[in-house]
């Protein structure tokens, strides 16, 4: 009983596991599959064609770039923002307490749904920051819905809703530092710049690690605020991994190129949080002890 | 640290208050967009001085909307159900199983165990498509597309990570002396669990049972792929609307409000624990 008890405690969790874990390997044989549901005739296993198709799909190389670009640039736009506004935060004061509740807020907002308030906010006809822009010489910008604009736009929303996430681990990682340090630089007159990128930015770096992978995991898989925003739109502009996969399925009715996609993406997905989880585990133990 | 110069303090307050107006001025705006007419809000150039009018709530809530063309049908209502049922449902399944399974985690070291422990984690971080699209024709021929009980099911792959590894961390801190001094005084370890542990969890517990409630209320993909019209939560069913009412912008407004709202509260009572919960226990606030 002693033994077992655990096992037994764990089972109910573990069996949810597996169920999910049978679409996972469906997904795998699907990926090698010639499975188009619209022309039930033609299927058939192809092995890795799916896969080696991809290689000269310009499709795929497109995908591939703008995931990467995205993911690329939230993330380090939210890092450096994020780390800013956790420095400016970081004296505890009641003006900065309330500062850092109120930066919740578009946190807790659904992605949809912020990417809702954008739409509405960029409207051409009646947009506010249309508006705005137009008031500064931009008179017809059209955000997402122009080529040239579409990224810069859906990465606007990104940073709105997922920099307080930087900046809300980043700032108890500030808080949580030791003291010493600091007092010692200050009482031997250590430039202040000094202090930031020789004593600061190194103890702080397993946060900084720890948000930047973590934030890096979700934004390669963003699908949410594309969606809502364009669909992947303008033509192929925004056509990330998992937006385009669920084109692919829904719309081209392609179940095997977008298993296949889907696979790719959990790859990449996977070398990362193995990265991650040592990364989590290491300032897991700090914050609880050792496990 | 008191030595900052007036410039530098000046320089401080102006660059956090644009980092509040960046932040705060969509929800503001937004805010004020529901209270608005169409009229009002297509007049150019945008002010924020108008006659309030409750008329978008009231379109959403009696779910009637009349316009120039006739009056609307609009199942707003049916949307906001929908995700009060799945994101409570679905927390309450998964501090059934995740609570217990997060003891036995934190409490025995078993063979397998730090296995499932991280095999659930790693749903945290899987592509939701993955596992979606072939559930999606699983569901079509088990009968579970379009139904409460299978997107609960899937709902389990916010919430059990979430709740496993936060109360998990909890049950860690606890020192288990106390379970054994109970253990030795005779009763069982379900009765230990049930008296000592749980109730000393308890702060724990409910910190990440209110973050699973806002992670399920604020998922958009798992019911866009499973769900129709009137199983929808709020984020599939405001996207639909913007498609159904088109230029109906001030009722868009108000559906958002509507839907942030309890997100926004919750967090407010989870306050103190976001931090922990957002980095899975990694960082304490």
């Amino acid at each position: 009983m002693r033994k077992a008890l655990p096992y037994l405690l764990s089972l109910p969790a573990l069996l949810m596991c597996i169920g999910i874990l049978i679409p996972f390997f469906t997904a795998v044989y699907y990926s090698m599959l010639r499975y188009r549901l619209n022309l039930p005739a033609m299927k058939g296993f192809i092995w890795f064609d799916n896969y080696i198709n991809f290689f000269t799909d310009p499709k795929f190389w497109n995908t591939l770039k703008i995931s990467l670009i995205y993911a690329g640039l939230t993330v380090v736009l939210e890092l450096i923002l994020g780390l800013v506004i956790a420095l400016l935060l970081q004296k505890r004061s009641r003006v900065n307490n309330f500062v850092s509740i109120l930066l919740l807020l578009p946190l807790m907002t659904a992605p949809a749904l912020a990417a809702l308030m954008w739409k509405l906010m960029t409207n051409p006809n009646f947009g506010i920051l249309s508006y705005l822009v137009s008031l500064i010489g931009f008179p017809d910008m059209k955000w997402g819905s122009d080529p040239s604009t579409a990224l810069f736009t859906v990465v606007l929303v990104d940073m709105w809703v997922y920099t307080p996430f930087m900046m809300i681990l980043l700032l108890a990682g500030l808080r949580s530092l030791p003291t010493a340090p600091f007092e010692a630089a200050a009482l031997d007159g250590v430039p202040r710049s000094f202090v930031f990128f020789r004593i600061t930015l190194p103890m702080l770096m397993p946060y900084l690690l720890t948000a930047t992978l973590f934030r890096l995991l979700d934004s390669i898989q963003q699908f949410d605020i594309i969606y809502a925003m364009t669909q992947g739109g303008p033509g192929d502009k925004l056509l990330v991994f998992q937006v385009q996969a669920y084109l692919d399925f829904f719309q081209a009715t392609n179940v095997g190129r977008s298993a296949a996609l889907m696979i790719i993406l959990w790859a990449i997905t996977y070398f990362l949080s193995n990265i991650f989880i040592k990364q989590w585990l290491k300032l897991r133990e700090r914050a609880h002890g050792a496990a | 640290m008191d030595h900052t110069s007036t410039f530098e303090r000046i320089l401080r307050g102006i660059l956090l208050a644009l980092v509040v107006l960046f932040f705060m001025f969509p929800i503001f705006w937004i805010l004020l967009m529901s209270f608005q007419t169409n009229e009002s809000i297509l007049r150019m150039p945008p002010s924020v001085f108008f006659t309030p009018t409750f008329d978008n709530y009231i379109a959403l809530v009696t779910g009637e909307m009349r316009t120039a063309a006739g009056s609307l049908q609009l199942n707003f209502m049916q949307n906001l159900w929908n995700s009060v049922l799945l994101s409570t449902t679905s927390v309450a399944v998964a501090l059934v199983l995740g609570v217990p399974a997060a003891y036995a985690f934190a409490r025995f070291k078993f063979r397998l165990g730090e296995d499932i422990a991280f095999t659930l984690l790693s749903f945290r971080f899987a592509p939701p498509l993955l596992v979606l699209l072939p559930l999606s024709l699983y569901f079509k021929s088990l009968g579970l597309t379009n139904t409460y009980i299978g997107l609960i099911w899937v709902y389990q792959l916010i919430c059990l990570p979430l709740i496993l590894w936060i109360v998990r961390g909890y049950f860690e801190d606890l020192s288990p002396d106390i379970e054994h001094a109970h253990r030795i005084a005779g009763y069982s370890w379900f009765q230990t669990f049930r008296k000592i542990a749980v109730p000393l969890a308890l702060p724990g517990i409910a910190a990440a049972g209110l973050l699973a409630f806002i992670f399920s209320w604020n998922n958009f993909v798992f019911a866009l792929v499973l769900a129709s019209a009137d199983k929808q939560p709020v984020t599939v069913g405001a996207l639909a609307f913007v498609t159904a009412s088109g230029i109906q912008y001030g009722q868009i407004a108000a559906a958002i409000v509507m839907s942030v709202i309890p997100t926004f509260v919750l967090a407010m009572f989870a306050q103190r624990y976001l931090v922990e919960g957002l980095s899975l226990g990694a960082v304490k606030g």
